[in-house]
């Protein structure tokens, strides 16, 4: 048998709970967070390394999303913030380029068809991308505008029967595998959203090669030369560049939980490993008071981050979730994440740079959790224009 | 039709067992509990049947206000609601107790088949089901391995020694499962969330029409322990020299006692 890389440890630490945080949950978030979580341990954990290595997608584990109806939930609107929060944690303990192909697809792509779609757009696409049977992308993010999306430079100008949409957009995530994006352009100098199919003549997906990070993710470019499409693809409701902020939110929301599970997954495997590697007189790693006084912040960050997000959580449920809510908790999450992946990295000695661990994968890809969907400068310029009232950048 | 399943929450076998200082009850503070494995094949194969045939499945279980935990996981494979049998003097009664309890239950919801695993994993006595369908006079069969409806006749296969009978039953009957009979569906996370608001109905003893004197056991719980463990009988050959730097090595890196 082809020598898997980096097998699934048999059995992780149940470390990172130490405020009993999970007991808190119902009995059927816990047991969604639980099947999720096996699904993880089972199906993708033990395959994600050579993808990750081979900078391959991993098309097993989608088969395996749909059996058990995740995107479904995740799209249904009775889902409470907290399950969602939950899932998308334990998604993200396997690895965040699993937790963002579910919140690509089921935030931003059916979030924005939900929020802004017509009924016809829901009929036509709810359904399929819910069940994977098609894939969404969202195009937003340009070559020369990040950060500053307003400067967006697409453009869709009226034609007599819909719209003809010109412009690139990059670092889109399942650009290429997408049947349908969500394209924001400027029509008459204000931001809409489209929904485009990707067959469409002058449409054209490359896929990004050469990432450090997102590696079993697939990034691309996407060329529209002069698309023309219907009136309909037009969604009604995405009126303003805020729209495509409010599907972000939302995404952010699931980034922030995310984080958590990237660091408890760094935690758990880290203390397995300390506990079995011996160093000096056959002393565990474990047992040395430096390591141990790291392993003691790592869990307290943790248990911040948790707490954070579990706040986050009972705001979006009540109704109450402000911007500045989200910046703050996906700022901090994903810093502290990337911290303790690094402190982790770092305590596994040379095997920490080893794709036999899931330490450095984990590291190298919460590089780009820091980075995208506002990166971790802007989330702080919001929180700093609420602090002071003065704003550092329009 | 009503097809009631007996389901029981116990401990995951792959737990940690201690016993309280008391020596007659288990630590239950750092224990999994899950569904006997037993009970998910008889949650799958009467939902198998729904599917097929249409049914109102009820599951029913004995215990705790936890043991609805499992209660969710059987209404979120499929089965339409629950019965716990659950209050004060629940938390005491032997096979012959429960059954008379559980019996009580599947006859106040009028089932004319009764699922439930072979036995519980917890303490292996593979009695209450059997001791229902007497209390009911129903036919049963137990260790079923394939199970069909033909009308008004369950036919069904017990594996045994080197064979398997081919059994008919008139309903009512009821029906104890083996693990090769059929894969228990893993619930899908929309089904999850369903199973919260279908119904779990609570009864005690008392609304039953029985009473913890007359079900009060008559065997009583001596003392519980745990399998001892067996010595590592672990020989070292060679000569004195090896055997000693053997010996050492194993102490300092195996047993970690130096
Ligand atoms: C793997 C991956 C997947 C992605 N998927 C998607 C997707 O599906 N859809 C999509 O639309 N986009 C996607 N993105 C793009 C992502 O959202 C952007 O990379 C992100 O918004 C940052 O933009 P930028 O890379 O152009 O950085 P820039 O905007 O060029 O920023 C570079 C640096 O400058 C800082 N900076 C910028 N402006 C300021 C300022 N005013 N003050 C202080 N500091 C500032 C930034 O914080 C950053 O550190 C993805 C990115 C990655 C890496």
């Amino acid at each position: 048998m082809e020598k898997r890389l980096a097998p699934a440890p048999e059995t992780y630490e149940q470390v990172t709970d130490l405020f009993d945080l999970d007991a808190d949950w119902s009995s059927e978030q816990q047991a969604i967070a639980g099947r999720v979580r096996k699904m993880v341990d089972e199906h993708f954990l033990p395959i994600i390394g050579q993808h990750h290595n081979d900078e391959t997608y991993p098309e097993s584990i989608l088969p395996r999303i749909r059996e058990l109806g995740l995107l479904e939930l995740v799209a249904d609107d009775a889902i409470d913030p907290i399950t969602y929060g939950l899932i998308s944690r334990e998604l993200d303990r396997g690895g965040s380029t699993l937790r963002s192909l579910v919140s690509v697809q089921g935030s931003l792509v059916m979030g924005a068809i939900k929020m802004f779609g017509s009924e016809a757009q829901k009929q036509q696409w709810l359904g399929p991308l819910g069940r994977l049977e098609q894939f969404g992308c969202f195009g937003l993010t340009e070559p020369d505008y990040g950060s500053n999306p307003a400067g967006m430079q697409t453009r869709a100008e009226r034609t007599a029967d819909g719209y003809r949409i010109t412009g690139s957009k990059c670092w889109i995530t399942n650009g290429v595998r997408a049947s349908v994006a969500v394209i924001w352009a400027k029509l008459d100098g204000q931001v809409r959203g489209f929904l485009v199919e990707t067959d469409r003549p002058g449409f054209e997906a490359r896929h990004m090669h050469g990432k450090w990070s997102f590696r079993a993710s697939e990034t691309a470019s996407l060329y529209l030369d002069g698309v023309e499409v219907p009136e309909t693809a037009l969604l009604p409701g995405a009126t303003s560049l805020g729209r495509a902020l409010q599907c972000l939110g939302q995404a952010r929301y699931t980034i922030a939980w995310g984080a958590c599970g990237a660091a408890r997954g760094c935690l758990e495997e880290t203390v397995k490993y300390l506990k079995e590697r011996t160093q000096f007189e056959g002393k565990p790693l474990a047992s040395h008071q430096i390591i141990q006084y790291k392993l003691a912040w790592m869990a307290a960050e943790i248990t911040a981050m948790e707490l954070i997000a579990k706040r986050l959580g009972e705001l979006k449920a009540q109704g109450r979730m402000k911007p500045h809510h989200v910046a703050l908790a996906k700022m901090n999450n994903c810093r502290k994440a990337l911290e303790v992946a690094r402190t982790c990295r770092e305590l596994l000695g040379a095997n920490g740079i080893h794709n036999e661990y899931h330490i450095g994968r984990r590291m190298v890809d919460l590089e780009t959790v820091v980075t995208y969907e506002g990166t971790e400068h802007i989330h702080a310029l919001t929180l700093g224009s609420t602090i002071t009232g003065i704003k550092a950048f329009s | 039709m009503k097809i009631a399943v007996l389901i029981k929450r116990v401990p995951d076998t792959a737990s940690v067992f201690a016993i309280n200082p008391d020596q007659k009850s288990v630590a239950t503070d750092k224990l999994k509990f899950v569904m006997s494995p037993y009970d998910e094949h008889a949650v799958e194969e009467a939902i198998k049947l729904k599917e097929a045939n249409g049914a109102d499945v009820v599951v029913v279980s004995l215990g705790p206000d936890s043991a609805k935990e499992v209660m969710r996981t059987a209404l979120a494979m499929g089965a339409d609601e629950g019965l716990l049998v659950t209050g004060a003097g629940t938390d005491s009664l032997t096979s012959k107790g429960v059954a008379e309890a559980l019996a009580a239950a599947v006859k106040s919801i009028g089932a004319e088949l009764v699922f439930a695993g072979k036995q519980a994993v917890d303490d292996d006595a593979s009695q209450v089901a059997e001791r229902v369908a007497e209390l009911l006079e129903m036919a049963h069969a137990s260790v079923v391995t394939k199970f069909e409806l033909n009308g008004g006749t369950a036919v069904v296969n017990r594996e045994i020694e080197g064979g398997s009978y081919t059994l008919e039953l008139p309903l009512p009957a009821v029906i104890t499962i083996e693990k090769g009979i059929n894969t228990p569906r893993y619930p899908t996370l929309p089904n999850i969330m369903k199973a919260k608001k279908k119904p779990i109905a609570e009864k005690s003893l008392a609304d039953l029409g029985l009473s913890a004197e007359a079900l009060a056991p008559g065997v009583v719980l001596e003392s519980l322990s745990l399998p001892r463990q067996n010595r590592r009988n672990h020989i070292i050959d060679g000569d004195t020299p090896a055997r000693v730097n053997e010996l050492i090595r194993l102490l300092k890196e195996e047993e970690k006692a130096l």
